[in-house]
């Protein structure tokens, strides 16, 4: 049994079927990627585990519970963080206050009245996102505008903004997408880190094969809404059918 | 200090110091003189400053940390009034219960309208708060006519139990234990004349608790969570927060002010009317927050100040008065000039306001407070560039030596 059980999950979308009968089972402690073509169906799967989506049919636990039917922030409560492929980031706040916020959702749950406290006299979150900024190399940026940030550094935001949740599952949809090539191994370097550190489970989205071979155990290859095969790196490299999906996209 | 930062500690004491000199500040004319119908120095206006600062600050709390445009929150204004009106009637003339019914009513009236409206966002928020709103003032207005007493208003009577107040001879007045709302005292100093009045004060306290607690709500983890949502509700979402009580707590305090306004108006006099509930007093607030500025922590006390002030002063003035000023033209000239202001003064008081409103909104979209801020900086920089200016010739004559 995988932390993360996805059976005969369907997805339409009017007469297109996204997903079709996904059957997929991510193992704790593991790191999974999903590849496929251009849409292929992935981000459609990771919106159905986060509460963004409701599939037609299937179901999909995680931990021995259910997602389905529970709000996003249930999900996110249960252990589930999730990096988008546009990175969604509170742009109007600073840098800082938006890994803050992340640290008070877990500290303090989906809601509290914390009005009577000021943000400055928190220093223990104030401490957690500072740490989180150093590992990620922006701890210079931490009074900017999250708005003004780069592409590349969005991301890494957003994924600060996940692991200082400490989540159990991390979903990652194209996290390098949009990255200077030092930017990406530097991503590598702290997902790994990260891996080393403490128990995480981690399924990553990516277009990106040498991300996808320096940290996934598992791959799974979606073609159409459907898994092809689930395999480990060394023998997906040439697998037949691989090729067959991904011709002319990718050197596999 | 009291849990503030330094900055924000110096703007809550400038406020306390402005407010409490507000009787002076306001009145620079002398008496008699040909400009002190610009005056804004009496007790029936700074009143309604400081109430429609409270209202102002509250929406503030609700539109300018969340973004939900409510277009109905004068309901909870004329709920508070209403409150307060019957606790007159019934308990006592002291103010104390009366305001405290006022936000425990307008509390418990947005809980039940803000969980209705919230379950949806932008524009059509607006339109079920603004439909709540009208709903209100439609039932006040009609069918409710054993409570708000329709058409005529709420007032109280001779004939009112006052259970806590005993018999009196005449109608009886609001009071704090024993001090007369209505109670002023006139100082004169020369020409001027300075009225210090109870009620004005009264509001006055009031208005600085409730941007006292504003300030903190701004600076507290809930505040951020509440900018938080104005930011990206999805992102908040999928970080395991419920973005659904967060608004509607915003909802509910930004109501509570409202009432207490709506009480203090009820408080300095005693009737309520449906009025209070329409829509363009709804819209009003709107006005004074982004003209102020939605989302600082004093826009929306500057905008409720300014528009009080054109509503009652530009409102005044009269082409008699407009005669007066520009006599020293030539008899045809002073009728042109006449005729071209006519339009913007007296009851044309609105289309000036318009065209500030229109004015701010598309040269400083954040408001007067944007505006000040704005001059503060090129102030700052004129200032280094003197600095520069100096440094650079004390280089050179250090060069030439
Ligand atoms: N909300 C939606 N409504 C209708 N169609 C959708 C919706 N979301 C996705 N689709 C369609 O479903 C298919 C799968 O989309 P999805 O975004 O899951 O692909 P993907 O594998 O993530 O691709 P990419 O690598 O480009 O991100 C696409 O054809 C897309 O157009
Ligand atoms: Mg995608």
């Amino acid at each position: 049994m995988g932390i993360l059980e996805v059976k005969g999950v369907n997805k339409r979308f009017g007469g297109l079927q996204a997903l079709g009968d996904v059957n997929l089972s991510v193992k704790q402690n593991t790191v999974h990627a999903i590849i496929g073509p251009n849409g292929a169906g992935k981000s459609t799967l990771l919106n159905c585990l986060v509460g963004k989506l409701m599939p037609d049919s299937g179901s999909v636990m995680f931990d021995g519970q259910s997602v389905l039917g529970r709000k996003p922030h249930e999900i996110n409560q249960m252990g589930i963080s999730r990096v988008f492929q546009t990175p969604e980031i509170f742009a109007d706040l600073s840098v800082l206050e938006n890994v803050m916020i992340p640290c008070f959702a877990r500290r303090d749950g989906a809601f509290r009245l914390h009005a009577y406290e000021t943000v400055g006299s928190e220093r223990d979150i104030r401490g957690q996102a500072e740490h989180m900024l150093e590992d990620v190399n922006m701890a210079d940026k931490r009074h900017m505008h999250a708005g003004s940030l780069s592409r590349g550094d969005k991301r890494r935001l957003e994924m600060a903004m996940c692991l200082v949740q400490e989540p159990k599952l991390l979903l990652l949809d194209e996290p390098t997408a949009g990255m200077a090539r030092a930017d990406t191994n530097n991503t590598i370097d702290l997902l790994k880190e990260i891996k080393a550190k403490r128990d995480i489970t981690m399924c990553i989205i990516e277009h990106d094969m040498h991300v996808v071979f320096s940290l996934a155990e598992r791959i799974t290859v979606l073609a159409q809404g459907t898994p092809l095969v689930e395999e480990t790196p060394e023998n997906i490299k040439g697998h037949p059918k691989v090729r067959e999906a991904y011709l002319g996209e990718a050197q596999v | 200090m009291l849990g503030l930062e330094r900055r924000d500690l110096t703007i809550l004491i400038a406020v306390a110091v402005i407010t409490l000199f507000a009787p002076i500040i306001l009145n620079p004319f002398p008496t008699g003189s040909a400009l002190a119908q610009f005056n804004a120095g009496y007790p029936d206006l700074m009143q309604r400053f400081v109430i429609f600062g409270i209202f102002a600050i509250g929406f503030n709390i609700l539109f300018g940390l969340t973004g939900y445009l409510s277009f109905g929150h004068a309901a909870f204004l004329g709920i508070g009034s209403y409150s307060a009106v019957w606790m007159f009637k019934l308990l006592s003339m002291n103010v104390i219960p009366a305001i405290l019914l006022s936000i425990v009513m307008a509390g418990l009236f947005a809980l039940v309208i803000g969980f209705v409206s919230l379950r949806r966002s932008g524009i059509y928020f607006s339109i079920l708060t603004l439909a709540f709103a009208q709903m209100s003032y439609n039932l006040a207005y009609s069918v409710l006519t054993p409570v708000t007493n329709g058409e005529t208003g709420l007032q109280i009577t001779l004939s009112d139990p006052r259970i806590l107040d005993g018999e009196s001879s005449g109608l009886p007045v609001t009071s704090l234990f024993g001090a007369e709302m209505r109670d002023t005292t006139t100082l004169f100093v020369g020409p001027w004349s300075w009225d210090f009045s109870v009620g004005y004060y009264f509001c006055a306290a009031l208005m600085l608790v409730a941007f006292y607690i504003s300030v903190r709500i701004f600076r507290s983890p809930f505040g951020m969570m509440l900018r938080a949502v104005k930011s990206n509700q999805q992102r908040m979402n999928y970080t395991g927060l419920n973005s659904r009580p967060y608004t509607l707590a915003a909802f509910v305090i930004s109501g509570m002010y409202a009432g207490l306004a709506g009480g203090l108006l009820a408080a300095m006099d005693p009737l309520a009317g449906a009025d209070r509930m329409q829509w363009t007093a709804s819209g009003e607030v709107v006005l004074m927050t982004i003209l102020g500025g939605a989302g600082t922590l004093i826009g929306p006390v500057l905008g409720a100040g300014f528009i009080k002030y054109f509503e009652n002063i530009f409102s005044k003035i009269n082409d008699g008065i407009l005669h007066q000023w520009f006599a020293f033209m030539p008899d045809g000239l002073e009728n042109f000039v006449v005729a071209v202001i006519h339009p913007f003064i007296g009851k044309g008081w609105h289309l000036t306001l318009g065209i500030m409103f229109m004015l701010v909104v598309i040269f400083l979209p954040g408001g007067l407070v944007e505006g000040a801020s704005r001059v503060g900086r090129v102030f700052r920089r004129r200032d280094r560039k003197a600095d520069h200016v100096e440094s650079d010739a004390a280089r050179q004559r250090a060069a030439a030596e």
